[in-house]
């Protein structure tokens, strides 16, 4: 959007263009004509500034350029090449003395009968459901937020924004460390639910999936026993009755701690979107009557679905990718009910020494990452909210936090 | 806030005419707030802000999450001061008994050592050293960077600037392997090379200061150029001193970024001695030094690899909402 503001105008050019070269000498003649016979000399002496300029500029992206080319395109070809091997990571991989294996690390992952499948759709089955619970529930808890703290007969605003958007800013690692106490056996939520009179489970070593331990509380199945019918057929190598199961228990905590860490940035967006509504819209449908649930779902949420869609995009992207969480929490126990697919490509890689397989699995969670966004997008631009999406531009908040 | 608040007597004004049944509605939750133009100024906020009950019941619930946000926290604290038995009888009690310093003093080195020793120290001093490399890098280099796809007029800038915003949306962890194979191939695994270069540029920090200078107005860098000072002169002493605000929020999201690094180091190195606080935490707590439960300990050292950023956070809330709300722009 601001691309075509950002290359100087001729006259501009032309100014720059009097500029001298980097020693400085020569100041004195120029500027004077500059500044006179701007647009006659425009033609004249715009190509030469791009030279001088093209010199200072490449000069100035060389670092970036080098460091990210090295270390983000340069292993992306390299993984590629990689997916493609049978390589344990201790030869040179471009010296032939890897097997060239084509697509079968791919096959394996996707269409093959063997472990590899089994264990890929399982990380599968277990991020799609922490997706489908984290996604929501972080959306609606940050808008939630949001719109408490934004109401503007709360006082003590900053107190709040504060006490939530705390755990965002915090290393991952620290609070995995912190709930994996706190999900202990005899841990602090489980003396908290027995004050409640709830027996709580043993969260870490529960594998049992989250419809099946629900349904078994109310009598319908028997979670230790997979019921027939769905445990002997199946889709992608698992059984329905492994991909029905819901997150296990073991998922759960993983899934709390991603909606408590993530809704207070996404709360942070959610409020610089409120503070952008017309508050004389909100105040007219109230003084025409709407009531305060019609009010804000006729004004307040129309004004910004931009801002829900980015959440639920970023949300998406970010989990599925979550590895800290479990490399700490879990290690993909028990029963690889927490193993995630980014963890699995870490392990392949790392503990397995199959490079060529843990490349592949990180080009297909690439694949599914770029499919559900390209979706979501699809679905932004068919709402009509794409075009204010970018809205909340750099621009805009480094100048709203400076005046602030 | 004041002047959104002035602002709803406009509404106002339009109801005697507008009338129906939204005025009788109004008067009725109204408390009879006597006449005059102050009554009429006052009438509309109690209309937006409901009963008090509702007010009460929006407190409470804050409240209750916000009290749910800070436990952990509370008991993390409370842990990192209690003895093994302790923590692991009374987990949720925020009173140590007995009160016990013992884990601060062994993370330290002092007494209590012996073999099964947590080499904290030389975590924190990786993590002080690769943090002060990898910020002053990304400070330098992205506003560098930036300030070129913003105002440099060079042939391929807008090739350069599209490939920033493809790479800045590459995922993470997609990058694991990658990498590895990478820094294996230029011999620098497990070595700090290989632990700061690939992270002294990131995308996400160039994109940020070039959406700030191009904000910038150009008319003062024009100034300096035509009083003859070269584009790196400029850039240094004019246009750099303006980017105060941006470069403060790129230092501090740098600092936050490289001292919460975690996958990166993990997929960098492998030996214990380029452990930093996060991969010597994790390592710690994932059982690869067979800690035990040893909870007090693990939570003492998660407390305090986290005060920095909590303390920076504290100073510079202002510069960590930004930043977060920058995270907007990157879609």
């Amino acid at each position: 959007m601001e691309r075509d503001g950002s290359g100087p105008p001729a006259a501009v050019r032309d100014r720059t263009a009097g500029a001298p070269g980097p020693l400085g000498d020569g100041a004195g003649a120029r500027p004077g004509r500059g500044g006179r016979g701007r647009t006659a000399a425009a033609g004249r002496r715009g190509r030469g500034v791009r030279d001088h300029q093209g010199r200072w500029g490449w000069l100035f992206a060389t670092p970036m350029v080098v460091i990210l080319g090295l270390f983000l395109v340069l292993p992306i070809g390299m993984a590629a090449w990689v997916s493609l091997l049978k390589w344990d990571g201790q030869s040179n991989p471009f010296s032939g003395a890897a097997d060239f294996v084509g697509v079968r690390n791919y096959a394996d992952l996707l269409t093959g009968p063997g472990q590899d499948r089994q264990l890929f759709m399982t990380s599968i089955r277990n991020n799609l459901y922490y997706v489908l619970l984290v996604v929501p529930l972080q959306t609606v808890l940050s808008l939630g937020l949001a719109l408490a703290v934004h109401h503007r007969r709360v006082k003590g605003k900053g107190f709040f924004r504060t006490v939530f958007y705390f755990p965002s800013v915090t290393s991952s690692i620290a609070i995995s460390t912190v709930f994996l106490f706190l999900f202990q056996g005899s841990g602090a939520v489980n003396a908290l639910l027995k004050w409640v009179g709830i027996t709580g489970p043993r969260w870490f070593t529960d594998a049992h999936g989250l419809v099946w331990s629900v349904l078994g509380l109310l009598g319908v199945v028997d979670p230790d026993k997979p019921v027939p019918a769905l445990a002997a057929h199946g889709f992608l190598g698992l059984s329905w009755w492994d991909w029905l199961s819901g997150p296990s228990i073991a998922m759960c905590t993983l899934i709390v701690l991603a909606v408590w860490t993530t809704s207070g940035t996404y709360m942070l967006m959610f409020l610089a979107a409120l503070q952008d509504v017309p508050v004389e819209l909100e105040e007219a449908a109230l003084l025409d009557g709407a009531n305060r649930w019609q009010s804000f779902r006729n004004v307040t949420l129309p004004a910004i679905r931009p801002v829900v869609f980015l959440v639920a995009t970023l949300g998406l992207i970010g989990t599925w990718q979550v590895f800290d969480a479990v490399y700490v929490m879990s290690q993909g126990a028990p029963a690889n009910t927490t193993l995630t697919p980014a963890y699995l490509s870490y392990t392949a890689g790392f503990q397995d020494a199959d490079y060529g397989r843990a490349a592949a699995i990180g080009f297909v969670l690439l694949a599914i990452i770029l499919v559900m966004t390209l979706i979501q997008r699809l679905l932004l631009r068919e709402r009509g909210g794409g075009r204010t999406a970018r809205r909340p531009g750099a621009r805009g908040l480094f100048l709203r936090g400076r005046s602030s | 806030m004041n002047a959104r608040s002035t602002s709803t007597g406009t509404p106002a004004a339009r109801l005697p005419a507008g009338g129906g049944p939204a005025a009788g509605r109004r008067t009725d939750a109204d408390p009879p707030a006597g006449g005059g133009p102050a009554g009429r100024l006052r009438r509309p906020r109690g209309t937006r802000t409901g009963s008090p009950y509702l007010r009460t019941v929006l407190y409470l619930l804050l409240a209750g999450v916000a009290l749910l946000y800070l436990l952990p926290f509370a008991v993390q604290i409370a842990t990192s001061l209690k003895t093994d038995p302790d923590a692991a009888a009374h987990p949720l009690s925020l009173l140590p008994d007995p009160f016990s310093v013992d884990t601060y003093r062994r993370l330290f080195g002092l007494g209590g050592a012996g073999e099964d020793a947590v080499p904290f120290s030389r975590w924190l001093a990786n993590s002080v050293l690769v943090t002060v490399f990898i910020t002053a890098g990304r400070v330098f280099f992205d506003s560098l960077a930036g300030y070129a796809l913003a105002r440099l007029d060079f042939r391929g800038r807008a090739f350069l600037y599209q490939g920033v915003l493809v790479v800045m949306s590459v995922p993470g962890v997609v990058l694991l392997i990658p990498k590895f194979l990478v820094l294996n191939e230029l011999g620098i695994f497990d070595t700090y090379a290989g632990m700061i270069i690939p992270l002294l540029v990131d995308a996400a920090g160039v994109f940020i200061m070039r959406q700030f200078f191009v904000s910038i107005p150009k008319e003062v860098e024009e100034a300096a150029k035509i009083d003859g000072a070269s584009v790196f002169r400029t850039f240094r002493s004019v246009v750099l001193p303006m980017a105060r605000p941006a470069l403060i929020t790129l230092t501090i999201l740098s600092f936050q970024g490289s001292w919460n690094e975690f996958t990166h180091f993990l997929v960098a190195t492998q030996s214990p001695q380029y452990e930093t606080l996060t991969t010597g935490l994790a390592h710690l707590v994932s059982g690869s030094l067979s800690a035990g439960t040893q909870y007090p300990l693990k939570l003492t050292a998660a407390l305090l690899s986290t005060i920095p950023v909590a303390a920076l956070f504290f100073f510079f809330q202002r510069h960590f909402v930004r930043s977060a709300n920058s995270g907007a722009v990157k879609q």
